[in-house]
């Protein structure tokens, strides 16, 4: 560890903490409907949309009735992306002439189920497959409108906790046409000005070609990357315009910029517990959640910063200089970029993971066992640890309900969060709910580890684009190491897509019809069959009448109550997941301390 | 004479013992019961109702019949794979003997009710005609006689006479109590005795129905339903069953990738599986559930008080606020005097003499203490008068004064206008200083009364509401507890209000009628409340039946134990702070034990875990806590997993007391409760198995069993 890892790791701290008020204030404004800032501006536009698309504002929608919208609006979505997708042969602003060949079904389908549920998940190569077109209307669009639906339900869940007695939980297109239009918009058009200020290009012009230093002639891929850089990290999306993501020069150019994305991955997030707490008309309630959450975090990014520093000892014996004790860069810096180093790269890939954006400035695969597992067990604790834009907040609250009802039997009362009290609706939806991202994730690992793909289906199993002499047969032939980290590489992969991250621990081949649809399911139950206990269970907590908080209740404001809720949160998510982590990270640091080699 | 009752003999302890204390809880009859009903209670269709021990029965059976195989076929490790499947049964037979333990004090007691219910025969009444028929005979209706000697044959109102009737049968509170005709007190009960005198009952309840049937019918937990705070945490202990019945199914296909990669070891067995699968899902608390909820209803039951469900007694533990009447409940029943204020240039002394010697004859509790307070205070002896010459005056509604007539001089005391009429009436004259004094009294919630002897005034006597000892003591444990308490009474405000301040109620309700209690009670609930409280009267029926937790008394009319969900035998109105107590440690016992339960499956993991990939995963052996410590060559895999399921099964045993005996409550606050709990069940959760399996892990070794 280095002052200067310290230092960027405490600034980073500040600056999160700092924007969470006025960021968290000005989203509660926005999604009450009172005026703010920009309503002079804005105002207008947004009623003019409502107008076209015939949508009341005072409607009300029930928990049914806003999940049905939430549903129907990404099964649109996703359709127009996997169109799009296939077609985009056919269509202007492809210079490179990108055709179907390049977005068969089955990578078209998993990538437009990647990018509806905000997970991100490429199994492609972007530049080498995807035309300018495709990248502005098909995905940065889903960037957007994924990120608006995900804050849309965080606060309708919300609402089940503020509102007293009501039928409604808040109006679907209301709160997503208002998160794209206050909330998104005003941030991203600066951010991605700043973008290219710093260097990210922003041009429809073809590609630029350049001498290389020996000679060779190179050619530098640009692109409207700036415009789809803004609205990947601010929305937690994290697909990049190329594959090297933000460790490409053109998508993360500077100490500067690297330093701005990692912040703006966990701004909204961070400050959606200020607006929870705004919305239940106690700010504390916010704090509790925020300081549970960075709790996790703050363990999380110690673990990985620690074991990427100290290295692989099997290295550190043979003394290169690189690895020599103190010496900046020193532990491992596999798959790291050199522009970046370790503390910003740890911090990187920690919080890429905790929230649910998957955008990566190193190669998670590439990780000490120990530094992966902390990136791993960020996905496996479904992504409660800031979290998705929206995602976070309400996958939190799903664990809170869980913790506060053994907390709350435990000090002699019925348990209640914010005055409500929690009954076996609740619970079945929230343990429902817990229960399908584990279901999803356990069991498609399970089965990419003995999938047998006979060899009459082997096409099942070959690489999109590849020659049938390299069909891979079974399922688990994907994995690019053998054993524990092999193993590794299956349960990333599965969690990431379930839990939406759409980080890659890399290594996997996973452009091959089975991974591409399987992946493709494991996203859309990840996202959706989470979201529709939530929004039952928030339905049923909004009709509820609150119980006066007295000296008897638990207070959910303190302390002891964001200890007690990252607590759960570990203990659930180790608990789930101690023999496949056992099997695939703990096993394989094992094995490092034994020095033994692969 | 003298009466030594002052308030603080007359007060409830803080803590309440149960009359019907058990003497020992693994009382030798009880627990050789329990032991049979643990295998009866075997039978699947009964385990099916608990989901966590319905899924280590099937476990149980599938490695029974594995093992049954092996014997046939010769198994590898028969000594391993035998004591697995015994282990995983006797964890489903340590649940069913929680369960019948919990169930063991009330199905005795549910006997001796019976006896008295089979034998008894009835007198019916049919216009003049008397005919004797069983009591099971008789219908709603029904009018019968009873006489001394005689059982009441059901539940009834008595609808002429008046007889004393002993209720220990019910109540075990042995001193009589009288029933009669008309007003509150028209209540009786089947199965209880008439000791005097002869009464006509007609009967409101069929057979089957009767007090004696529904208290046999809770004793016996027979008709218990599950309260909804047992059906949530049955849905989180079931989700938390499937999530890791899922998360050891996929640990084969896991394992397989393992093995096939390192090309070393074997995928677990069924009977390690099953091993790791009992461990991790929450047996303890699945185990105990229904054991801590009979438990819960038989202390209720243990403080004499009725319970008509579960969910009461739950609903007690939640309640916000307590409306608790004023007489009987936060005061003696009675005022009593308190200080002497003589007029100005009168000696206290004389003051005392002269309401001393007015009071010697009045034997009513006001009066007495006016006798006492003379004695005690102001040092006066108590005298005999009984000389001949003294006159008695006893107290009339007309004068509104009692007192004496002795050696001449007339002695009275009586309410302050009844005096001052006297006094002038023999042509004295009141000085004005004895209506301050007077109004002063008053305006501090006493009530006044003044002396004099002959025309002239002496002073005034304080008499005040007493309340009871420790009082202020309980409401501070309720305010602490976040409930709070009202005090419904029929006095002006300014009476109520000192009276209030005094007990350290938190609100009062004055000049209270039954519609006003009503608006208290619906006002408090529209607020999300949950409101208890007290009551004894038919017109308190409506209240009672409004109240989340209803406590009707015993000596109460029909209509309000009908109202209430509970019945307190003793008739004693604090009796409902026991039962807030028990609600919630009703509550905090589940909470407590479902706590431990998960916190148990970390230490679990780090045993079974590297036992399970010994060969695939050598390394992993280095979080095993059994590699530690000495003897630590000795343990083995099959050691270690046998440790860790032994562990599981006797940690039920062991955690039966808590479960009967509930989590200890005390009034400290939510937040203190918290902290407290998850310090000793959480993190002792965590901890207690390691030092527990690694000790079961090397007496295994030690025995040769592993």
């Amino acid at each position: 560890m280095t002052g200067h890892g310290i230092l960027e790791i405490v600034l980073f701290c500040l600056t999160v903490t700092a924007l969470t008020k006025p960021l968290g204030v000005y989203m509660h404004r926005v999604f009450e409907g009172q005026p703010t800032a920009l309503s002079r501006a804005i105002g207008p536009v947004e009623r003019v949309i409502y107008r076209l698309l015939g949508v009341r504002e005072s409607d009300d929608m029930r928990w049914t009735q806003y999940s049905f919208a939430l549903l129907a609006f990404s099964a649109v979505g996703m359709l127009l992306t996997y169109v799009l997708l296939r077609l985009q042969g056919a269509l202007p602003l492809n210079p490179r002439g990108f055709g179907g060949g390049q977005m068969p079904p089955d990578l078209a389908f998993g990538t437009a189920a990647s990018f509806a549920t905000n997970t991100n998940w490429q199994s492609y190569v972007p530049e080498a497959s995807v035309s300018t077109l495709s990248n502005m209307l098909a995905l940065t669009v889903q960037n957007w409108t994924s990120a608006a639906a995900g804050m849309a339900v965080a606060v309708a869940v919300c609402r089940g906790f503020a509102r007293h007695g009501s039928a409604g939980i808040g109006n679907f297109w209301v709160d997503l046409i208002r998160a794209c239009l206050y909330i998104l918009l005003p941030i991203c058009i600066p951010y991605a000005l700043f973008l290219v200020w710093q260097g990210v290009p922003q041009t429809f012009a073809a590609p630029v070609v350049a001498a290389g230093l020996d000679g060779s002639r190179q050619t530098l891929l640009t692109g409207p990357v700036a415009s789809q850089e803004a609205i990947k990290m601010l929305g937690t999306n994290g697909g990049g315009f190329f594959n090297a993501n933000s460790a490409h020069p053109f998508e993360n150019p500077t100490p500067l910029t690297n330093f701005v994305q990692i912040v703006s991955i966990f701004a909204i997030p961070a400050a959606l517990t200020c607006t929870f707490g705004r919305m239940v008309g106690n700010p504390r309630q916010g704090w509790a959640i925020f300081g549970a959450m960075a709790a996790l975090f703050l363990c999380g990014l110690a673990v990985c910063y620690q074991a990427e520093t100290a290295g692989v000892p099997a290295v550190r014996d043979i003394r290169v200089a690189a690895f020599e004790d103190d010496a900046p860069g020193a532990g491992n810096m596999e798959g790291k970029e050199v522009r970046f180093g370790i503390a910003p790269s740890a911090l990187f890939a920690t919080v890429t993971t905790a929230a649910s954006c998957g955008a990566v400035n190193s190669m998670h695969d590439s990780y000490t066992p120990l530094g992966g597992m902390v990136a791993l067990l960020n996905i496996l604790c479904d992504e409660t640890v800031f979290g998705g834009v929206g995602a976070g907040l309400f996958g939190m609250l799903m664990y809170a309900i869980v913790a506060v009802f053994i907390a709350g039997l435990m000090v002699g009362r019925t348990p209640e969060y914010l005055g409500k009290k929690i009954g076996k609706y609740e619970v079945r939806m929230a343990i429902l709910a817990l229960l399908i991202l584990f279901a999803t994730a356990a069991s498609w690992t399970a089965l990419a580890c003995t999938m047998p793909i006979p060899p009459s289906a082997a096409a099942l199993n070959r690489v999109n684009g590849s020659s049938p002499a390299l069909d891979l047969g079974g399922a688990s032939n994907n994995v690019g190491n053998p054993g524990a980290h092999g193993f590794s590489e299956l349960l990333y992969a599965y969690a990431s897509q379930t839990g939406n991250n759409g980080s890659a621990f890399a290594g996997l081949t996973a452009n091959t019809p089975y991974y591409n649809l399987t992946g493709g399911i494991a996203m859309l139950v990840g996202r959706f069959l989470m979201i529709i206990p939530l929004l039952a269970m928030s339905g049923s907590l909004a009709r509820k009448q609150p119980t006066p908080a007295s000296a008897g209740s638990l207070a959910t404001d303190t302390p002891t109550f964001a200890f007690l809720l990252a607590g759960v949160v570990l203990v659930v998510g180790a608990l789930e997941y101690f023999p496949a982590l056992a099997l695939g990270p703990i096993a394989e640091n094992l094995q490092m301390l034994a020095r033994q080699a692969f | 004479m003298g009466n030594d009752e002052t308030g603080a003999a007359d007060a409830p302890e803080v803590r309440a013992r149960p009359r019907r204390a058990p003497r020992t809880l693994f009382a030798k009859q009880i627990v050789h019961r329990a032991a049979a009903d643990a295998v009866r209670k075997l039978d699947p269709r009964l385990v099916a109702r608990n989901p966590v021990m319905f899924v280590v029965e099937v476990g149980s059976i599938i490695t029974l019949l594995l093992f049954i195989r092996e014997l046939l076929t010769g198994g590898r490790d028969l000594l391993f794979d035998g004591q697995i499947t015994a282990w995983l049964w006797f964890t489903v037979l340590f649940a069913n003997f929680a369960e019948a333990m919990a169930e063991g004090r009330g199905k005795a007691q549910a006997e001796a009710l019976r006896k008295t219910k089979t034998l008894t025969m009835a007198r019916r009444l049919t216009g003049r005609h008397e005919e004797r028929i069983g009591a099971t005979e008789l219908r709603k209706g029904d009018l019968v006689v009873c006489e001394a000697g005689d059982v009441i044959p059901g539940d009834g109102e008595v609808t002429d006479g008046i007889a004393s009737v002993d209720e220990s049968a019910i109540t075990g509170e042995s001193a009589p109590v009288i029933r009669e005709s008309g007003g509150d007190r028209d209540s009786v009960t089947g199965g209880t005795k008439v000791l005097s005198d002869r009464i006509v009952v007609r009967i409101t309840s069929n057979p089957g129905e009767t007090f004696i049937d529904r208290m046999i019918g809770l004793v016996e937990g027979a008709r218990r339903q599950k309260t909804p705070n047992e059906v949530a945490l049955t849905i989180l202990l079931a989700g938390t069953t499937i999530i890791f019945v899922l998360a050891v199914a996929s640990l084969v296909p896991f394992a397989a990738f393992g093995v096939r990669s390192a090309g070393v070891g074997a995928l677990p067995s069924v009977f390690l599986l099953e091993a790791l699968l009992v461990c991790l899902i929450p047996t303890t608390i699945g185990g105990l559930l229904s054991a801590i909820g009979i438990a819960g209803m038989d202390r209720v039951m243990q403080h004499n008080v009725l319970a008509m469900s579960g969910k009461a007694v739950e609903a007690a533990g939640d309640v916000n606020t307590l409306l608790l009447d004023k007489t009987g409940t936060i005061t003696l029943g009675n005022r009593q005097a308190v200080e002497l204020i003589p007029l100005p240039g009168v000696e206290v002394d004389a003051l005392a003499n002269a309401a001393q010697l007015s009071s010697l004859a009045d034997e009513t509790p006001e009066g007495r203490s006016i006798a006492v307070l003379a004695k005690e205070r102001y040092g006066l002896r108590g005298r005999d008068l009984h000389d001949g010459n003294a006159e008695f005056v006893p107290f009339r509604a007309q004068t509104r004064m009692s007192g004496v007539n002795l050696g001449g001089s007339q002695i009275r005391k009586g309410a302050a206008e009844a005096v001052k009429r006297h006094i002038v009436e023999l042509g004295g004259s009141v000085p004005p200083e004895l209506d301050e004094i007077t109004d002063r009294i008053s305006s501090a919630g006493g009530t006044p009364l003044a002396v004099a002897v002959d025309d002239r005034a002496l002073g005034v006597i304080y008499l005040k509401d007493i309340v009871k000892g420790g009082m202020r003591a309980r409401f501070d444990q309720f305010r602490a507890m976040g409930i709070r308490t009202v005090m419904i009474t029929g006095d002006n405000p300014l009476t109520a209000a000192s009276i209030a301040d005094e007990a350290g109620v938190d609100g009062f309700l004055a000049e209270a009628t039954p519609e006003a209690k009503m608006a208290l009670i619906r006002a408090e609930q529209s607020g999300g409340k949950l409101v208890a409280m007290t009551g004894d009267g038919t017109n308190d029926a409506p209240a009672l039946a409004q109240a989340d937790v209803g406590l009707a008394m015993n000596s109460g009319t029909q209509a309000a134990k009908e109202a209430g969900n509970m019945v307190d035998l003793d008739s004693n109105p604090t009796k409902l702070i026991e039962v807030v107590a028990i609600g919630k440690q009703l509550l905090m016992t589940r909470g407590a034990l479902t706590t431990f339960s998960i916190a148990n499956d970390i230490s679990k993991y780090f045993c079974i875990i590297p036992a399970m990939f010994a060969v695939t995963y050598p390394e992993l052996g280095a979080i095993n806590f059994l590699r530690y410590g000495p003897g630590s060559a000795l343990s083995t895999p099959n050691s270690a997993v046998l440790a860790a399921v032994i562990f599981n099964a006797l940690i039920i045993i062991a955690l039966i007391p808590i479960a009967l005996r509930g989590v200890p409550y005390r009034p400290v606050g939510a937040s203190a409760l918290l902290r407290r709990n998850l310090f000793v069940y959480g993190l002792g959760g965590m901890l207690v198995p390691f030092p527990a399996i690694w000790l079961l892990d090397r007496l295994l070794v030690l025995l040769r069993l592993a």
